[in-house]
């Protein structure tokens, strides 16, 4: 039924308008073509200031409104970060100037320069000069951005530090899985042909000595706060995105071509809480590739924590090759399975 | 046969075609029509009808975007199991967002610009009689018709229309179990896509051709209204970049139906298991696509900026500033358009110095732009300016064009684009400076040239109502997605209720929906106005309305096939004498004076 009201009132407003242009058409004729040409010319012209100023004040209010829903308002959360904000702060200063110069000019000459029976059109068609200013300074502007761009380019896309850490991030729909090499500090080799739900969700090759203390985790991955962070990112079937934006960083998640990504994170979870004022925070991982009718849901958890934290954590993790083969776990018999660290260190000692 | 029937008028000096019924039957004059102005209305009201369609279908999924929480009884009526309980499901969603893209893209801005305009206006303003082959031109219709037909019953199959969004990447393209949407609604769309690059490349030889070869006495190039020179460079992006997008279907082709491994490896689906394919490449496809993608980019801009430039000089009756660099300009932009695909990959993990070559080259496209952009506002300078609705959707033009052109200096530099990409900072990006903007300069196109089409007047005041509700709406819907984006918001989200970071927007998702909303109803208004002049217009009186230069002004009203009575018209000056010696206009026609300026 309100379906069509709807409708029927939208049809209204739809004949109304109609017939009030209908009649402007009548009235033209009446006053003659060329007086309502003029009227009409002048309004228009009027509302192009109008807008202008309406525009204008529209982007202030948008900023008002909007501006601390952003990420600006907070540090970003990795040391890269903070250069790809600053690059963003001199490219708006940039862009801005040229956007408020070139919509007003554009406007008020549209007001100004309306038709008036008393001007003289000037026949003004070229001028080498006035194309040159503008061909030279666009192109000084563009050279000074993409120099700041180019350098932090080169830094993001080249060799982590010597010290940071790597994690495999793997995507399948609808989800993440996280690799950590486990305590010898490599990982063991993978074939997508092994690949098993229930035991084995990267493929990997338990032949392998290496893939034996590797650790497979799912949901939320751990990462140290100020300590450098290389990602691995791989994909099981279609092409995800690890999309980090607290980082300011993203990176596609191809299947049968590994790609890279580190960053150093700055603040912990916990430190983010405080700075954001917002005691549910939590550093998402953002699926930002197509990937499926699930794409929306496919999250994943970063949590930063300090180095003494993280060693906890990983203390009580098991090597996914337990997962897979029980009975090979040492600690399997007794009835509490939280695993001291020094148990597993010994087990992997003599797996080794 | 369009040759003979020309002859045959000319030696009776007839321009209406009631004296030919022998070649004039409904089916000749309206449907296998080789006229090139009835072509070009095919081409407009089928795009038209796309862009109905795409439209609504944004309208659907604003409103899952914009109330996420509620349920409307009338979805389920009208999608079936798709809106089953009155909400939109995942699966339809994303089969709305993108048909809505490739339809908008392809067939509406694409084939609904270009088709429309480059068949209108090259014969009539290079002085042609038709196209250089006026049966390839039928057939450029007639396989977007089919590309159509293709494309709207994909719509209707069991497991729906694909659904992976427009740019198709495999290996979610590629594999029905990834997705239901990648099942026969994916080998539909990539059917109707071959169908429709082969209706371009019929278009865009065609073009060429004609330009280079059909001008009339006198039209040397540097004569050419700058809509013909856009039209031509479109063209020639069309000709040598679409191709390749068919290699690349081709090849998805193969991989989808004959187990080929072009773009696949090291796949595992869930509930299949481990694929065979190895050793392919799934960012190979991304080349090939971007490689047209990006030209598409222009091939959907210039003929509108290319209007634009026609009737700002017009309507501010002054010449253009600065017509060689206008040309100069397209012609850097055409070429840059082959040289910079991959930054939309900048996020796949490709090569760090190829990816500064891209940004280098991508942000030498803001030089070419500004010129035309700095140009179109010189023109403006010290005119004597006429708001007809054309002028007023060509102003709008140039606001978007640049407010949309500097966020592309964001998305270009890569460093910022890591952080920006895919995210709603770029759907913002895009829908002004690619999507709104072309679609101003096809409405401005539609206005300035209806008369000509179809010798009847639009009406003016519903025209201002559509220019400023639509300037307005645009401005509303897309500015606040920056700040969406600035906040990492992912596109492609059927729901966002569950992230922490990107919940924050429900209110102005909501706001943006109910505007997008009004906006699309006025588009309702705008075609009422169209179909509604086309019988019920006040019928035109003047030959040349706009008091315009250019050589479509002379030909009679209703033009026949053949387009001018007698002789075509010789030209003798370029087309943008406006106000030269005191003189409002003189036309190309007018041979040049012995006392006249030089300019």
């Amino acid at each position: 039924m309100t379906m069509f009201l709807t409708i029927a009132v939208v049809v209204l407003i739809f004949v109304v308008i109609f017939q009030i242009a209908k009649a402007s058409e009548y009235v033209s004729v009446l006053k003659g073509e060329e007086v309502s040409r003029k009227q009409n010319n002048k309004i228009n012209g009027l509302l192009m200031v109008v807008f202008l100023v309406l525009g204008l004040v529209g982007v202030w209010y948008c900023n008002e409104l909007l501006y601390d829903k952003t990420l600006l308002v907070q540090d970003a959360a990795s040391v890269e970060g903070a250069r790809v904000d600053s690059m963003l702060w001199v490219t708006l200063a940039v862009t801005g100037i040229v956007f408020i110069a070139t919509q007003v000019i554009l406007f008020v000459f549209a007001y100004k320069y309306q038709e008036d029976t008393n001007r003289k059109v000037v026949f003004f068609a070229h001028s080498t000069k006035l194309e040159l200013i503008w061909t030279v300074i666009p192109a000084i502007a563009l050279t000074v951005l993409v120099v700041i761009g180019l350098r932090n380019w080169f830094l993001f896309t080249g060799e982590p530090p010597k010290n940071a850490m790597v994690v495999e991030v793997t995507g399948k729909q609808f989800g993440w899985i996280y690799r950590y090499p486990g305590k010898d500090g490599s990982f063991g080799k993978k074939y997508y042909k092994n690949i098993d739900n229930a035991s084995n969700s990267l493929g990997l090759i338990w032949d392998d000595e290496l893939a034996q203390d590797d650790i497979v985790m799912e949901q939320t991955v751990y990462l140290i706060k100020g300590k450098p962070v290389k990602l691995v990112l791989g994909s099981r079937d279609v092409i995800h995105d690890v999309g980090l934006s607290h980082f300011r960083l993203k990176m596609d998640a191809v299947p049968g071509i590994p790609t890279t990504m580190w960053f150093t994170p700055k603040y912990t979870t916990n430190e983010m809480k405080e700075l954001t004022g917002n005691p549910n925070f939590v550093y998402e991982i953002s699926c930002d590739q197509m990937c499926g009718n699930g794409h929306y849901s496919m999250k994943g958890v970063i949590e930063v924590v300090d180095q003494e934290e993280f060693d906890a954590i990983m203390a009580k993790q098991k090597p996914y090759y337990y997962t897979a083969f029980p009975e090979k776990d040492p600690s399997a018999a007794p009835a509490d399975t939280s695993v001291v660290a020094s148990v597993v260190s010994a087990v992997v000692k003599k797996i080794n | 046969m369009s040759h003979e029937a020309v002859l045959h008028g000319d030696a009776h000096g007839h321009d209406d075609h009631g004296h030919h019924e022998h070649h004039d039957t409904f089916l000749t004059k309206y449907v296998f029509s080789q006229d090139h102005k009835m072509i070009a209305k095919q081409f407009l009201i089928t795009g038209m009808v796309w862009a109905v369609l795409g439209g609504l279908m944004s309208v659907l999924f604003r409103l899952q975007l914009g109330y996420p929480d509620s349920t409307f009884p009338f979805l389920e009526d009208l999608l079936g199991k798709w809106g089953k309980g009155g909400r939109i499901t995942p699966e339809a969603y994303y089969a709305l967002v993108t048909t809505h893209g490739t339809v908008l893209v392809f067939f509406v801005l694409t084939a609904g610009l270009s088709g429309t305009f480059a068949n209108f206006l090259i014969p009539l303003q290079v002085g042609a009689r038709d196209m250089a082959s006026p049966f390839m031109n039928m057939l450029s219709y007639w396989f977007f018709f089919a590309a159509s037909i293709v494309m709207l019953s994909s719509m209707f199959v069991e497991t729906g229309p694909f659904s992976g969004g427009w740019t198709a990447y495999p290996p979610l393209s590629a594999l029905g179990d990834a997705s239901p949407g990648s099942k026969t609604g994916m080998d539909l769309w990539i059917i109707s896509m071959a169908l429709f690059v082969v209706s371009s490349l019929l278009g865009g030889l065609n073009y060429i051709a004609t330009i280079l070869n059909m001008r009339t006495k006198g039209m040397s190039m540097t004569r050419l209204p700058l809509t013909i020179w856009a039209l031509f460079f479109t063209a020639v992006l069309g000709v040598l970049s679409f191709p390749v997008l068919f290699s690349g279907f081709i090849l998805l082709i193969f991989d989808r139906n004959f187990g080929t491994s072009f773009y696949l490896s090291d796949i595992f689906v869930n509930g299949v298991g481990a694929l065979p394919n190895e050793g392919g490449s799934a960012i190979l496809y991304q080349h090939l696509f971007w490689f047209l993608g990006h030209p598409e980019v222009y091939i959907i801009l210039l003929p509108a900026m290319g209007m634009v430039s026609e009737i700002l000089s017009i309507n501010s009756r002054k010449p253009i500033f600065g017509y060689m660099a206008m040309i100069g300009s397209l012609f850097a932009i055409a070429i840059l358009a082959f040289l910079v695909w991959a930054h939309h990959m900048f996020v796949t993990g490709l090569n760090p110095f190829l990816g500064s070559v891209f940004v280098l080259l991508t942000l030498l496209i803001a030089v070419p732009s500004a010129i035309k952009v700095f140009n179109w506002l010189t023109t403006l300078w010290r005119g004597n300016i006429r708001f007809t609705p054309a002028m007023l959707f060509a102003i709008g033009f140039v606001s978007l064009f640049i407010s949309g052109g500097l966020t592309g200096i964001w998305l270009g530099n890569s460093a910022l684009d890591i952080h920006l990409h895919d995210t709603y900072f770029v759907i913002a990006h895009f829908h002004i400076v690619m999507g709104v903007a072309s679609m101003f300069g096809m409405f401005a196109g539609i206005y300035h040239w209806f008369p000509k089409m179809y010798g009847k007047q639009l009406n003016n005041t519903l025209g201002y109502i559509h220019f400023w509700v639509t300037i307005a709406g645009a401005y509303l819907i897309f500015w606040p997605m920056h700040y969406e984006g600035l906040a990492g918001m992912p596109r492609r989200y059927y729901d966002f209720s569950i992230w922490e970071s990107f919940k924050q927007f429900g209110e102005l998702n909501k706001f943006i929906s109910l505007v997008s909303m009004i906006v699309f109803m006025v588009q309702l208004l705008f075609l009422f106005n169209f179909f509604y002049s086309i019988f019920k217009g006040r019928k035109l009186t003047k030959q040349n309305p706009w008091d315009a230069t250019t050589l479509e002004w002379t030909a009679p009203i209703n033009p026949g096939h053949g387009n001018w009575v007698g002789e075509i018209p010789e030209v003798h000056r370029w087309p943008y004498d406006y106000g030269k010696d005191g003189v409002d206009f003189i036309a190309q026609t007018t041979p040049v004076g012995a006392d006249e300026s030089q300019h």
